[in-house]
């Protein structure tokens, strides 16, 4: 449907998939759970700038203003994701061009096992769309939400399309 | 001597200058060599991965391995705060009495890890320390202190896996690194040095590139002055394979290593491991049968519990001792031909050749074969690995290309119909041995008796 589009305004009509933004966080080294979201995300439509593992808040922040993400996810398994979720969520939302991005997070984000409701609510305030513990329906929860992310932008590039 | 090249935030804190290796002369005894010991002790060594932040516990940890009913070698893994160099963390999980994961040894005072190894480290009884840092400047400043003469890892292995520290930066800081390290020889003392190179990423990395990169860092090791190496390599997904592997290296370094001293040690499966204490003991002896038939001297061991959390003194003990018993069970092959021209051995010589020929010294072929791709580790997202390889686990369980990318591998790699590699193909792979060992199909022949497992450790 995209590719139908007839100038080139956007990444999507140019024949371009939207970017994701996948990163991991300063303290995790951990690779794979970063592949495999990779081959995943692709395979739901997106190109993917994956930053790896041992990411510096600062440097996904500048990622993030220089690719002007379709969304940004991050994931991290070393059990400090929830105290490095917070703190890095902050910093992301108080750039302008990211106030309204979609950013998730999941992983095994707590050192025993499932986060709380709390820990997820807090997460939630501090500016997450949508947290998927690896204890919950992590990964179908996460299709999910890319599904209702790509519904959401199809009226917006209709829009771009529709007075010319 | 005493004064390092100037401060620089890129090689990470400094605590300290690089010590006057002479300071500690007359105080300290001079230690084995480790790969002297390794290579005359007549039957595999096998030898745990152990750490512990506390001097008391990480002693009684060495004193068990020492203990085990095996030809054992000590360990002292770091904890990862010293890896990357966040002293201050080490300072304050110490002064908080939090528990480290491995030993601080930069922070300890020498005279501490000293009493620590009093009556333990021995001739007969060599101990190895173990980090995983692309800024190891202070590790082996602490090791030069304490006449610790045996350690392990390389600028590439140390480097890409596990952060972001540029591949230029880590080769420096190794060659400095290295450089220093082998001055204990001055001192009566052969410093050993073991590559981590076929260690790669721990999974489906194809035993070829693995070969290589271990091959490449051992050279580089010889190049900074060290002669006493020893040459990793992983058990991966295919016995066949790894035996390949383990035969091929053997052969590459006898063909390209100016020292006489070294040896080959296997570790353990580094993946996804078997969750049922039945199927990661098979893993374990299939590796102890791999290091024996294909003639390496050394193990790394693995233990029931790596599923799920780090093991115990007693579960090391256990490991190492079951491994000893199905060394000693299957036939030696140290007379085994490795000059036989395998798939594996093809590939590996092509990369080791074709790196070596883009520069005149060690250090700079090896950046530039990542710059070109001629060295890229499939999946490893570190911004100086090129990222177009990929690989897959076949049909008889062999790791392959599914995309070679820009490797110099020419006419070896079958460029065929491509293989494309999905979210659910890569989970598949990487459960792989779990799968197969935790089954029944999993090497059904059964060496050893299986240690007891109590039933908590069970899935």
């Amino acid at each position: 449907m995209e590719t139908q589009l007839r100038d080139g305004r956007t990444a999507v009509a140019a024949g371009r998939a939207p970017v994701v933004l996948l990163s991991g966080v300063a303290s995790d080294s951990h690779t794979w759970n970063l592949v495999y979201l990779q081959l995943l995300i692709e395979e739901l439509g997106y190109d993917v700038v994956n930053l790896g593992p041992c990411v510096p808040d600062e440097v996904l922040v500048e990622a993030c203003r220089v690719q002007d993400p379709a969304m940004v996810v991050i994931s991290s398994v070393n059990g400090h994701g929830y105290q490095d979720g917070l703190r890095v969520v902050g910093k992301l939302r108080a750039c302008e061009r990211l106030v309204a991005t979609p950013v998730v997070i999941g992983g095994k984000l707590g050192v025993s096992g499932e986060q709380s409701a709390r820990n997820v609510e807090r997460l939630v305030a501090a500016g997450f769309d949508a947290v998927f513990d690896d204890g919950g329906n992590g990964i179908a929860g996460f299709r999910d939400f890319v599904a209702s992310v790509r519904a959401a932008r199809r009226p917006m590039v209709e829009n771009v399309e529709t007075p010319a | 001597m005493n004064a390092g090249p100037p401060d620089d935030a890129r090689t990470g804190p400094r605590r300290e200058a690089w010590p006057d290796a002479r300071a500690h002369q007359v105080a300290v005894a001079r230690p084995v060599d480790f790969g002297e010991f390794v290579r005359g002790a007549g039957s595999l060594v096998v030898q745990p991965r152990m750490g512990f932040g506390s001097p008391e516990l990480m002693r009684a940890g060495l004193a068990a391995t020492m203990r085990a009913n095996a030809t054992t070698v000590g360990t002292i893994t770091l904890d990862s705060y010293t890896r990357v160099g966040d002293l201050d963390a080490v300072d304050a999980a110490l002064a908080e009495g939090i528990d480290l994961n491995g030993y601080p040894i930069v922070t300890h005072d020498p005279a501490v890890t000293r009493r620590m190894l009093a009556g333990i480290q021995s001739d007969g009884f060599p101990v190895q320390v173990r980090h995983g840092s692309a800024v190891p400047r202070d590790i082996f400043a602490a090791l030069l202190r304490l006449r610790v003469n045996a350690t392990e890892g390389g600028p590439v292995s140390y480097c890409l896996p596990y952060g972001r520290t540029p591949l230029a930066d880590s080769v420096r800081n190794w060659a400095e690194c290295c450089a220093r390290f082998a001055e204990l020889r001055e001192h009566g003392v052969e410093p050993h040095l073991e590559t981590f190179g076929g260690c790669m990423m721990g999974q489906l990395c194809p035993p070829s590139e693995l070969v290589a990169i271990s091959v490449l860092e051992a050279l580089f090791f010889c190049r900074y002055g060290l002669r006493s190496i020893s040459v990793s390599y992983a058990q991966q997904t295919n016995a066949e394979q790894d035996k390949e592997a383990v035969l091929a290296l053997r052969r590459l370094c006898a063909e390209l290593l100016p020292v006489e001293n070294w040896h080959v040690v296997v570790y353990a499966y580094m993946g996804v491991y078997p969750a049922t204490g039945e199927g990661a003991y098979r893993l374990l002896g299939q590796a102890a049968e791999l290091a024996v038939s294909a003639g390496a001297r050394r193990l790394i061991v693995k233990t029931v519990a790596e599923s799920r959390r780090i093991p115990t003194i007693a579960e090391n003990v256990a490991a190492l001792e079951y491994a000893g018993v199905v060394a000693d069970a299957t036939a030696h092959g140290g007379g085994a031909d490795p000059a036989v021209d395998s798939q594996t051995y093809r590939e590996a010589s092509a990369l080791v050749h074709a790196v070596l020929n883009l520069a005149p010294d060690i250090g700079p072929a090896l950046l530039r074969a990542f710059e070109r791709g001629y060295l890229d580790i499939p999946y490893c997202l570190h911004p100086d690995n090129a990222g177009r390889t990929r690989s897959y686990i076949d049909d008889q369980g062999r790791l392959r290309w599914a995309d070679p990318g820009a490797l110099p591998l020419g006419h070896l790699v079958e460029r065929g119909r491509p293989h494309r590699v999905t979210s659910s193909g890569l989970l598949s792979d990487l459960s792989y041995v779990r799968r197969l060992y935790d089954s029944e199909r999993g090497h059904p022949r059964r060496i050893a008796p299986v240690p007891t497992v109590p039933d908590s450790l069970e899935g």
